[in-house]
């Protein structure tokens, strides 16, 4: 349930869903990442904001970017960074997410960024740990630092995001991506969109207010931009479509469907890319994607996270920025 | 040996078997109800027990629980869920099957039998299961297990996949003059689901189990009973649809009862928010037009008895991510309250209803003794305070398990005094 955030944009202890947050507190975030993307320039990219705290990144499904992109932002802010695996921590013997969470509380952990298997894992964990906790995806639920790095894409190229229409297109239903860009454009007055084989839609989605496209033809012509998600090979081998051909034929976002378009649409996706599947090597390389932007942005996205989670105020982030590592 | 002889004086007496509600006294004489109603001279040797203010009721009946023995004593034992049942003012229960290994043949009918004996607290009526080892496959030997004192057949815990299967246990019943109870759910609209599948179910992340997957099983049961002329017991029945055609079903003469549990009767999916497995059950939660056509159909008759699917699990099991929790929530001690409080209290139902949904109904679909005082029947009577004020505690339980969404109700109704075939076994106020 959204939590009221009229009055403050402070975060609270933990970032575990976009659900949670008002409109003033996504805008803080999206403020506060600005100044933090100029740090990512610089020949020294560290500054001392995070100086002697300890972050864990624990990650219990496996991950690449995400991890990398916290990590990054973690030290480019000077804090102490431990990653822990699933495989190599003592999950694989057992132990319960609870027990993880008492053993990080013993250690005196300031912060934590767990991704986890289980939908709900990520406030499981908040609520039993005085640490900050920072939801790097739970299950299908929330992914909220990577809608906020969408966001801020979004935010740039569109010059704002209250009234743009964005679509979502792929598999919805097990996106925890397409969860909280859906929260958090709403929150933010966009016109949201999903797209995909009803399968993959779910339809309770219309009662929070998003337009529901089985064609991706439709969706192609009604979008300013599309969030093209990755669709996995479990999803065909489940049922939930016959086959990835298929799908590509259908659903697939390709330069000759977005041709159509009256005008050019902006391209976004979270990565990692099934080219040829959801997305055409042309598409994802063409004049109007800005998925490496989305992975830039994300550094910085993660860095004020972690900055407003620590008490830091969004107005101090400028001159943040500007102290020099010693 | 027999009890002493028990007078319970003053209160009301609400038989519904009977069509009795009036103040007077009882006369409890060697396990059986002697005298029932008006002024009763009672012997001197007679223990007495001052009912003024108090309900007197015959004991009531919860036809689902599950105590967990052999297997799962950490959870449950069939001594301590039987003392929880007497605590929650239930005289007798009946136990399902899907224990570790299962009840499905005479020996192990025989030992929960055995073991609901030596509790001391309510009686323990066993149901044995429907297929051996409750795989769905072939049919476990029902008639034995009768003979060691099994009541009914389920393979709760599962649904009957193989309609075959089912037909085979509607029919293969029938002399035994018992009921094949169905926890009614499609597992292949729903076996990865771990609520109610809706809008909350959607916004959490989580796979949700439609009502069509308890809709579909719900009529099938309902055909395949009257194309058997068998009789059907439908097990915690959660959907509007389920309501309606178990309404029409026996309107046509089908030979179907059904149940309604407190929880479905009173909380909707909404408490599942914040991810809260001690609100995740099988059925899950569902809507509040659900909610409405449970009560409606407890109202009507639709829905024969009210059962609790006591569920004990253990907190280790239940403090975990959601899809890891197991289903299930405890009931036998906070059923009176709620039902009084929430069913009663909000006028879905009189007392006297309720307490006919609790004992003569519950009797009667599983051919039980009791369910009523008349002068002859077994001396099972519960004591209700229908004004007695109290707040759940789970803490406090005599279940070995406290997983309950009920935690902190405060609640108006409660059992003071159960009493098994003329002996007090729990007594209590707080």
């Amino acid at each position: 349930m959204s939590r009221s955030a009229a009055a403050t944009p402070g975060l609270g202890k933990d970032l575990v869903g976009i659900e949670d947050l008002g409109a003033r507190q996504i805008t803080s975030i999206l403020d506060t990442a600005e100044p933090f993307k100029e740090i990512s320039e610089r020949r020294i990219k560290k500054v001392p904001t995070l100086r002697g705290i300890t972050i864990v990144n624990l990650f219990f499904e496996a991950s690449t970017r995400t991890r990398i992109s916290f990590e990054f932002a973690e030290k480019r802010l000077a804090a102490d960074t431990v990653n822990i695996g699933a495989s190599r921590s003592s999950v694989a013997k057992g132990e319960t997410l609870v027990d993880t969470a008492r053993n990080l509380e013993a250690m005196k952990i300031d912060m934590v960024v767990m991704r986890h298997w289980a939908s709900g894992a990520a406030r499981f964990l908040a609520e039993r740990i005085p640490s900050s906790v920072i939801n790097a995806g739970d299950g299908a639920h929330e992914h909220p630092t990577q809608a906020l790095l969408d966001m801020l894409t979004l935010r740039d190229h569109l010059g704002g995001i209250a009234g743009r229409r964005v679509c979502i297109v792929g598999d919805v239903r097990h996106s925890r991506v397409a969860r909280s860009n859906i929260f958090g454009l709403l929150t933010l007055g966009a016109e949201v969109g999903v797209c995909g084989p009803p399968t993959l839609i779910p339809p309770h989605m219309r009662e929070l207010g998003v337009r529901i496209f089985h064609r991706v033809e439709e969706a192609i012509e009604w979008a300013h931009a599309l969030n093209v998600l990755r669709l996995q090979l479990e999803r065909m081998e489940a049922g939930f479509v016959p086959s990835l051909r298929e799908y590509n034929r259908i659903w697939g976002v390709s330069r000759a469907r977005l041709a159509a378009a009256p005008e050019p649409l902006l391209i976004l996706h979270p990565g990692p890319m099934n080219r040829g599947v959801e997305i055409d090597s042309d598409v994802a390389d063409g004049p109007h994607s800005v998925i490496l932007e989305q992975v830039t942005n994300g550094v910085a996205v993660r860095m004020a996270v972690l900055y407003l989670l620590r008490g830091g105020r969004p107005d101090k982030a400028e001159a943040a920025k500007a102290e020099e590592v010693a | 040996m027999s009890p002493r002889p028990l007078w319970i004086r003053g209160g009301r007496i609400i038989d519904p078997a009977a069509g009795v509600d009036a103040i007077g006294d009882l006369l409890l004489l060697d396990g059986r109800v002697a005298e029932r109603g008006g002024k009763v001279d009672g012997p001197d040797d007679a223990q007495v027990v001052e009912a003024r203010g108090l309900v007197v009721a015959p004991g009531l009946i919860d036809v689902h629980v599950h105590l967990r023995e052999p297997g799962g004593e950490h959870k449950e034992t069939i001594a301590t869920g039987a003392r929880a049942a007497a605590a929650g003012g239930f005289t007798s229960v009946c136990a399902m099957p899907n224990t570790s290994p299962p009840i499905d043949d005479p020996a192990s009918v025989g030992f929960v039998v055995a073991e609901g004996r030596r509790a001391g607290g309510a009686r323990v009526y066993p149901l044995g299961a429907i297929s051996v080892r409750q795989q769905g496959e072939r049919l476990a030997e029902i008639g034995e297990m009768v003979a060691a004192g099994a009541v009914g057949i389920t393979d709760d815990g599962h649904p009957v996949m193989d309609s075959g299967l089912m037909r085979l246990a509607l029919e293969y019943a029938l002399p035994f003059g018992i009921p094949v109870a169905d926890h009614p759910e499609d597992l292949g609209l729903s076996h990865e689901g771990s609520m109610n599948e809706g809008l909350v179910s959607a916004r959490l992340g989580l796979v949700g189990k439609p009502n069509a997957s308890e809709d579909i099983h719900i009529v099938r049961d309902l055909l395949l009973a009257e194309l058997t002329g068998g009789r059907i017991h439908l097990q915690h029945v959660s959907t509007a649809w389920g309501v309606e055609a178990i309404r029409q079903a026996k309107a046509r003469g089908v030979r179907a009862t059904a149940e309604a549990s407190p929880h479905h009767l009173i909380l909707t999916e909404a408490a599942v928010e914040g991810y809260r497995t001690d609100a995740k059950m099988n059925p899950p939660l569902r809507t509040d037009a659900d909610v409405a056509a449970v009560r409606a159909g407890l109202a009507d008759g639709t829905l024969d008895v009210i059962a609790t699917d006591h569920a004990p699990h253990h907190y280790d099991e239940k403090e975990s991510a959601f899809d890891d929790a197991p289903f299930g929530i405890v009931g036998l001690e906070t059923a009176v309250g709620l039902v009084l409080t929430h069913i009663v209290g909000k006028g879905v139902i009189d007392l006297p209803t309720a307490i006919e949904r609790m004992s003569p109904s519950p009797a009667c679909a599983f051919n039980l003794p009791g369910g009523t005082l008349a002068p002859g029947s077994v001396a099972d009577v519960t004591l209700i305070d229908p004004a007695r004020t109290w707040a759940v505690d789970p803490t406090r339980f005599l279940s070995k398990s406290r997983n309950t969404p009920f935690s902190g109700f405060e609640l108006t109704g409660k059992a003071v005094m159960t009493v098994v075939g003329g002996e007090i076994v729990w007594r209590g106020g707080g």
